[in-house]
């Protein structure tokens, strides 16, 4: 039995049948019917017979056949009950096969589809997250209206599943169950929101396609993630960042205000044209207060910005959209570079990039032509690419190159392709309407080509030289004569037409050859295109007005022609004319001025570019590019109207900070994280983008300006939520604000510093209290650590003793944890690694708790940190295990303290069989171990991690670690303040958890939950007058309160 | 945006060899658009790639002779899906080595294997080929045979290490015993020269292909002698921007195997020395059904290095009929169907310069040819980056063996183009 044979008669019998089947029903036939048309039921009973055989090799084949019956479009529907049983096959090949011809057929085989559903719930809790994933894409794919809620549910569950792959399909189904089920629409959005706030790279695309798909119109959700979407970009992979991009390019339009204000104009002369009526707002807007950007704004065009080097053409141009839409002007020009590097790749990339920059080349000139050359047209070119460029070169013409852009075109004049040829004469001529300079030289060039041999190019010419004409009638009599000549030879209806229509228009002025034109036309009438014979009725009309004692009886003999034309276009012309020039008793008083009728003076005709009316569509788009609104396009808005009174933005603002005000801490508080992101992105940089926080570092690298202006408004965005919640003083606020403004400048230029320190005088000129004082010259010593340059000097002796006592704090590890104990949106900021102590973070984490600027999440930056040792090389026979404490969320569980453990093989053997055996757990105790290492190479290390669930106790675990030959007890014992996870709180929902509390003259305060039971962990440092503290720390869970007292308190007197 | 709604593969004689939906089936016929956009383009390279029908958008690319034509319904960016389609092709080429419709359809359940793996509900799901290749191996003669006999199956069945990541392009636990690294600088020249000889345009246009073999996770740096040259550059995702944009400096965790690591373009302010000049006379008598044609290539600023794999493609125009010309180097054939002088030249010596000359047969009566056909011309030139680019060294973090390190520079020609 061999399954050639078997191929062939499927694809000669079934083939068949199957296009009976579907002539016969649009859809595919249901399978009864097709069972009778098929003249090889056999064949199919074979496929039956194998699929249920109980020899895997057998299925898989059978199933292979059945694929390629699926692909090539046969039917195969009566298979599934067949097919179906197999979806529990423990063979993943058979399985895989079964899932597509599942997803192809169910919809058709609902009932029979329902049989395998127990499977794929089953399969949703596969410990195999690949399992888990595929399971709910086939659940979600099958597209059977009854499995909804089931559908719903495994959609909720995967969304909190711990696998980052797992969550990333849950947002995939979301747009399946979405389009199966619009009803859905609510519950999806709940999971959305959640989603949302994911971290993982792997999740973020997906979900906001999901976003785009079910409710694009809810842009609140996306408030606080803009930042964390933001910073992600770069990582994420690059189809996501498409569909990101597009979002944030809507979102920008929506949330802030036009950059185009101030370096609008010059080249653009459309626009502010439009804009004539904005200028009186901008004046009244510069008086006020010169446009500043928003930080957010700029954080995006910032990061976008390296995705320009991307290798996918998608990303290029996404990101180059959306500097066109939401950029300052004066920055767009970056985008010309990548784009024209575009044009190097395959003809269908090339075809959406020139269309692209051609809409964009008729705004600005200026962005495109550097390349000018580019945009050359080279013979072997397609001729669609070809009439793209050539748009494009038209557009960027002016005085200075349209010399050498006519040479250029005649060689294109000349090319074999006539289409091309054609096309480059309308060039021509558009070229010389806009560039007055050089339209008699087109002008005489287009004549020349009127004795060119082929009819489309003298055709095309003859056209184009009747616009031109039109537009500077009167010096032209010899080309017209020259045209006339024209006539007897050429037989191009639209070219014949416009000679004609360019006599009659000058009849007065070739009054020689003009009646003769017209006796010839006479002639020939009845033979012409219609076309031409409405422009010889014309011309007769005309002539008959001026001239009428030579054309008279011409005129009345081609009237009587045109009346017993077969065209009613031509016979109602002619009715119309005749009652219009001769004059008779019923012909009313419109014949007086039949002459100012058809000689009126005619308008010139504007020749424009065919993309003129595209920009209103959003670049990149399917929309654009078919210059049609698509389904399911979505408009790009108009930027919100800036109001006179900057309160209104104050409003948008106020809204957005009250998003992120927990990120906001989140930043202030995790200093490390940022300090890292900025010593270490210069060696590592890749992840960098993503880390370096939203205001921090490198936003104000660029400019003094800029950084001013984020300045302006972080203190704007902090100020506000501090005064919502806590209802402080205003001095209070301001204080915030300043300090905000410090972290900002940190670790940045010397000039920009140099801000910060005015800025800082001046506001500690309007200062106050002692502890404001404080707070600013300690986040000053911050930045003097980073650059020892500066030479701001801390005075005051107790400042000092903070800075010594931090000094000691920092060198503690354990005491590290206090930047954990700081506030910290889970959601949007997940702790970094932590990192070798360092003073910095330490300083910043104690002291500009308070203060709310906001960071948003990075992915941990690979560094090396803090490790303990498992197993010492000696004591393990050279293998030597040392763990540390990653500070992510386990993935293994979220009750798991993640731990990872580095292997290094110091033998000079392999290491066979690395395992973990024999668990001593505590009660209540769980592990997740880590996948057995097969081998270990001499000089090898290999880092793993593992999950331990401490149930909020500082008990230790121990487990063994074995080898193939050895095996050697080791423990973990975690420090406290790993079974905490940062939380991050508002100050009111601080006091609220903490209960009965006292107003506190300055206090610091960090929020963390235990790892286990989720149980809160208020710490607040509360600095009484002189070098006296009190330390503060609420918690259910009495056993790690107390011993975290014990480990803070030695370190925070010290001073 | 519903993206990728269902994939057509078409050959070049209209068939639909192979049809893959990620949602509901769309019918066949929605094809009958695209049959007709082809049959008005005449041409397959002027079929154009975004269609617009009553109830769906039609994207296509055309590859190895053969069109790829998805189904949309709604609002996509279309440089998304062309660039999707691209990898979907590439994918192909990688795993079968070539892409061609006999090899799709051998492969056919590897083939749906793969566009299950790259497509969920129309939204990629995995592209990069390592990851792929962990969930779907390529097809081996020796695999096949193990499979039959031993029943294993072509399907991973755990997730790939790259998926979950920050480095998706390398897979964990790659070992070679020679670890190796090799990079090759191919620069490309686009020019096109003007009849007199003069340079209308010119640019260089270069790639830096890898090859590597290393173990673990090594960590590269690649700098050059002169980085400034470079004007514009593309990377794979694995290069830190970052370290570019301040140190001019490569660094990444090389994906496995064969990669596209850079695109560059050289700025534009630098001349490009073009490296062969031609001399030609080609002349179409006036009412005669002849004409003459003859073309010399010879070498130019060369640099001492030798122009080999030399091929000049002229396409005469419509009239010409046949034409017999001999050349005093290299073999030449040409097309009377489509019209095409392929001109095989080999190797430049400037002691003799290759030329081929002879007669042009015209059809008769027909007018003489408004324009003389523009060459296009191919050479290659080893052991030279025109542009002058060197790399200067490449460092190895992480890993402790030496590795083996190579470069080598090959000059093209890109697009160049002489006009007559």
């Amino acid at each position: 039995m061999s399954s050639n044979s078997f191929a062939y008669n499927e694809q000669s019998g079934g083939g068949e049948a199957t296009e009976l089947g579907q002539e016969a029903t649009s859809t595919i036939s249901p399978s009864g019917a097709f069972g009778l048309f098929s003249s090889d039921l056999k064949k199919n009973e074979d496929l039956k017979q194998m699929l249920e055989s109980n020899k895997d090799s057998a299925k898989l084949d059978a199933m292979k056949r059945i694929v390629g019956m699926i692909a090539k479009g046969k039917n195969a529907s009566e298979l599934f009950p067949a097919v179906v049983k197999n979806v529990a096959s423990k063979n993943i090949e058979i399985k895989k096969l079964v899932y597509v011809y599942l997803v192809r057929y169910a919809e058709e085989q609902q009932d029979l589809a329902l049989l395998s559903i127990s499977t794929f719930q089953r399969a949703l809790k596969d410990p195999n997250q690949l399992i888990r994933a595929s399971a709910l894409r086939v659940l979600s794919s099958i597209r059977v209206p009854i499995i909804v809620p089931i559908m719903m549910l495994a959609i909720k569950e995967a969304a909190a599943d711990l696998s980052p792959y797992v969550r990333k399909n849950a947002a995939h189904a979301i747009q399946k169950l979405y389009s199966l089920d619009p009803e859905q629409k609510e519950m999806l959005i709940e999971v959305i929101e959640k989603l949302l706030k994911d971290k993982s790279i792997l999740v973020a695309g997906s979900v906001v396609m999901a976003f785009e798909e079910v409710c694009p119109d809810r842009i609140d959700l996306i408030h606080k993630n803009y930042r964390k979407l933001c910073n992600l970009l770069v990582d994420v992979e690059e189809w996501g960042q498409v569909v990101i991009i597009h979002m944030l390019t809507r979102y920008a339009r929506t949330q802030f205000v036009s950059p185009w204000r101030e370096d609008d104009g010059l080249e653009d002369n459309e626009k502010s044209f439009y804009d004539s009526d904005d200028e009186q707002k901008e004046k009244t807007d510069k008086r006020k207060k010169p446009y500043t950007m928003d930080p957010d704004h700029r954080l995006l065009i910032r990061n976008t910005k390296p995705l320009l080097q991307s290798r996918n053409a998608a990303v290029v141009m996404a990101v180059a959209q959306l500097y066109w839409h939401i950029s300052p002007k004066s920055e767009a020009g970056i985008i010309s570079k990548s784009l024209v590097r575009l044009l190097r790749s395959n003809r269908e990339v090339q075809y959406i990039v020139l269309q692209n920059i051609a809409t964009m080349s008729i705004q600005r000139k200026g962005m495109f032509e550097p390349y000018l050359k580019s945009f050359y047209v080279r013979s072997t070119d397609p001729t669609m690419i070809k009439t793209l460029k050539l748009e494009i070169l038209t557009n960027l013409a002016n005085e200075a190159n349209i010399s050498t852009l006519l040479r250029e075109f005649q060689t294109y004049v000349k090319s074999q392709d006539k289409q091309f040829a054609a096309a480059t004469i309308q060039t021509i001529g558009r070229c010389a309407a806009n560039i007055s300079e050089v339209t008699d030289t087109c002008l005489s060039g287009l004549v020349c080509l009127l004795s060119n041999r082929d009819e489309i190019v003298v055709a095309e010419s003859v056209v184009v030289i009747k616009k031109l004409l039109q537009m500077q009638p009167a010096q032209h009599g010899e080309i017209i004569k020259h045209m006339a000549k024209l006539l007897d030879s050429i037989t191009v209806p639209v070219a014949r037409a416009s000679i004609l229509w360019l006599i009659g228009e000058n009849c007065e002025r070739v009054p020689k050859i003009a009646p003769d034109v017209l006796r010839k036309m006479a002639k020939s009438f009845t033979s012409e295109d219609d076309l031409v014979k409405l422009q010889i009725l014309n011309l007769g009309a005309k002539l008959y007005l001026t001239n009428s004692k030579q054309t008279k009886l011409l005129t009345q003999y081609i009237l009587n022609l045109g009346k017993y034309d077969q065209n009613y276009d031509i016979r109602d012309r002619t009715r119309f004319i005749r009652q219009l020039i001769v004059p008779n008793e019923k012909s009313g008083a419109l014949s007086k001025y039949a002459k100012k009728i058809f000689l009126a003076q005619k308008p010139a005709p504007l020749l424009e570019s065919p993309f003129k009316d595209r920009d209103h569509f959003q670049l990149g788009t399917l929309s654009h590019t078919l210059n049609a609104k698509a389904a399911g396009y979505l408009e790009l808005s108009n930027w919100p109207e800036v109001a006179p009174d900057p309160s209104v933005r104050n409003v948008e603002v106020i809204d957005l900070a009250k998003e992120w005000t927990p990120a906001g801490k989140a930043k202030n508080e995790n200093p490390t994280k940022k300090f890292y992101s900025e010593s270490e992105e210069e060696e590592d940089s890749s992840d960098s983008s993503s880390d370096s926080g939203s205001e921090s570092g490198s936003e104000s690298g660029e400019e003094d300006e800029e950084g001013d202006s984020s300045e302006d408004s972080s203190e704007d965005s902090s100020s506000e939520p501090e005064s919502e919640s806590g209802r402080q003083s205003d001095t209070e606020n301001r204080r915030v604000a300043k300090r905000n403004s410090k972290t900002k400048g940190k670790g940045d230029s010397k000039d920009e510093k140099k801000e910060n320190e005015k800025s800082k005088t001046s506001d500690s000129s309007n200062a106050e209290s002692s502890s404001v004082e404080e707070s600013s010259s300690d986040s000053e010593s911050e930045s003097e650590s980073e650059s020892e340059s500066e030479s701001r000097k801390v005075t005051k002796e107790k400042e000092k003793k903070t800075k010594q006592d931090r000094n000691r704090l920092a060198t503690d590890v354990s005491l590290l944890d206090l930047d954990d104990f700081n506030p910290v949106s889970t959601p949007v900021a997940l702790p970094t690694p932590a990192l070798s102590p360092s003073l910095i973070a330490d300083l910043e984490g104690l002291n500009l708790s308070t203060s709310s600027s906001v960071i948003s999440v990075s992915t941990p930056v690979f560094v090396p940190m803090k490790t303990h040792v498992l197993l010492h090389r000696m004591s393990g026979k050279g293998l030597a295990a040392h763990y540390s404490f990653p500070r992510q969320p386990c993935i293994f569980g979220d009750k798991m303290v993640s731990v990872q453990i580095t292997l290094n093989n110091t033998t000079d053997k392999k290491i066979e069989n690395i395992h973990i055996r024999e668990k001593k757990l505590p009660i209540g105790m769980q592990m997740h171990v880590f996948n057995p290492i097969e081998s270990l190479e001499p000089e090898g290390s290999i880092t793993v991690s593992m999950g331990i669930d401490f149930c909020d106790s500082t008990q230790t675990a121990s487990f063994q670690l074995c080898t193939k030959d050895d095996c050697f007890s080791v423990n973990i014992q975690p420090p406290v303040g790993e079974l905490l996870l940062p939380v991050a709180m508002s100050e009111k929902d601080f006091k609220k958890e903490q209960g009965p509390s006292l107003f506190f003259f300055f206090s610091s305060r960090f929020a963390a939950k235990t790892v286990h039971s989720g149980s809160l962990m208020l710490v607040t440092v509360e600095l009484k007058e002189g070098s006296t503290a009190q330390l503060i720390i609420n918690t259910e869970k009495t056993v790690i309160g107390s011993v975290l007292l014990r480990e803070l308190k030695p370190v925070l007197s010290q001073g | 945006m519903k993206m990728i709604h269902s994939l057509f593969l078409i050959n070049c004689s209209g068939d639909i060899f192979l049809e893959k939906h990620w949602k509901s089936v769309v019918s066949q016929s929605v094809c009958d658009y695209f049959f007709e956009a082809q049959e008005k383009a005449a041409d397959v390279e002027n079929v154009p790639p975004v269609i617009s029908t009553p109830h769906h958008y039609l994207i296509s690319i055309y590859r190895d002779k053969l069109f790829f034509v998805s189904v949309i319904q709604t609002e996509v960016p279309p440089l998304f899906v062309i660039e999707f389609l691209h990898r979907v092709a590439d994918t192909f080429q990688d795993y079968f080595g070539e892409c061609s419709e006999a090899a799709i359809k051998d492969n056919v359940v590897i083939v749906y294997e793969l566009l299950e793996e790259m497509l969920d509900n129309g939204f990629p799901l995995a592209t990069e080929s390592n990851i792929l290749k962990e969930l779907i191996k390529p097809p081996t003669i020796l695999r096949s045979v193990v499979n039959s006999i031993t029943g294993s199956s072509n399907v991973g069945d755990t997730l790939p290490t790259g998926q979950l990541s920050n480095i998706p392009w390398r897979r964990a636990g790659v070992k070679y015993t020679n670890n190796e690294a090799y990079f090759d600088v191919v620069e490309e020249i686009d020019a096109i020269i003007d009849k007199s000889g003069s340079t209308v345009f010119a640019e260089i246009q270069g790639v830096i292909d890898a090859c590597i073999k290393l173990s673990g996770m090594p960590d590269l740096s690649l700098s050059f002698m002169n980085p400034r040259l470079l004007d514009d550059v593309s990377f794979h995702p694995c290069i830190r921007f970052k370290r570019w944009e301040s140190e001019r400096v490569l660094s990444f965790i090389p994906p496995d195997g064969n990669f596209r690591l850079i695109s560059y373009r050289v700025s534009s302010q630098n001349l490009v020395a073009i490296p062969v000049y031609v001399k030609h006379s080609i002349s179409f008598k006036e009412n005669s059904s002849c004409g003459r044609f003859d073309v010399t290539i010879g070498p130019k600023q060369n640099m001492g290095k030798t122009i080999e794999g030399v091929t000049v493609t002229v396409h005469m125009p419509k009239v010409v009929l046949n034409m017999n010309l001999t050349p005093t180097q290299g073999s030449y054939t040409f097309d009377p169907v489509t019209k095409v002088l392929t001109w095989d030249v080999g190797k430049i010596t400037p002691q003799k310069l290759p030329s081929l000359k002879g007669l042009v047969n015209l059809q008769s009566g027909a007018p003489k040819p408004e324009e003389n056909p523009s060459l296009n011309i191919q050479f290659k030139i080893q052991q030279l980056a025109i542009s002058g680019l060197k790399v200067n060294r490449l460092d190895m973090y992480g890993e402790k063996y030496k590795p083996f390190k190579g470069v080598k520079y090959v000059t093209k020609a890109g697009k160049f183009q002489v006009r007559t």
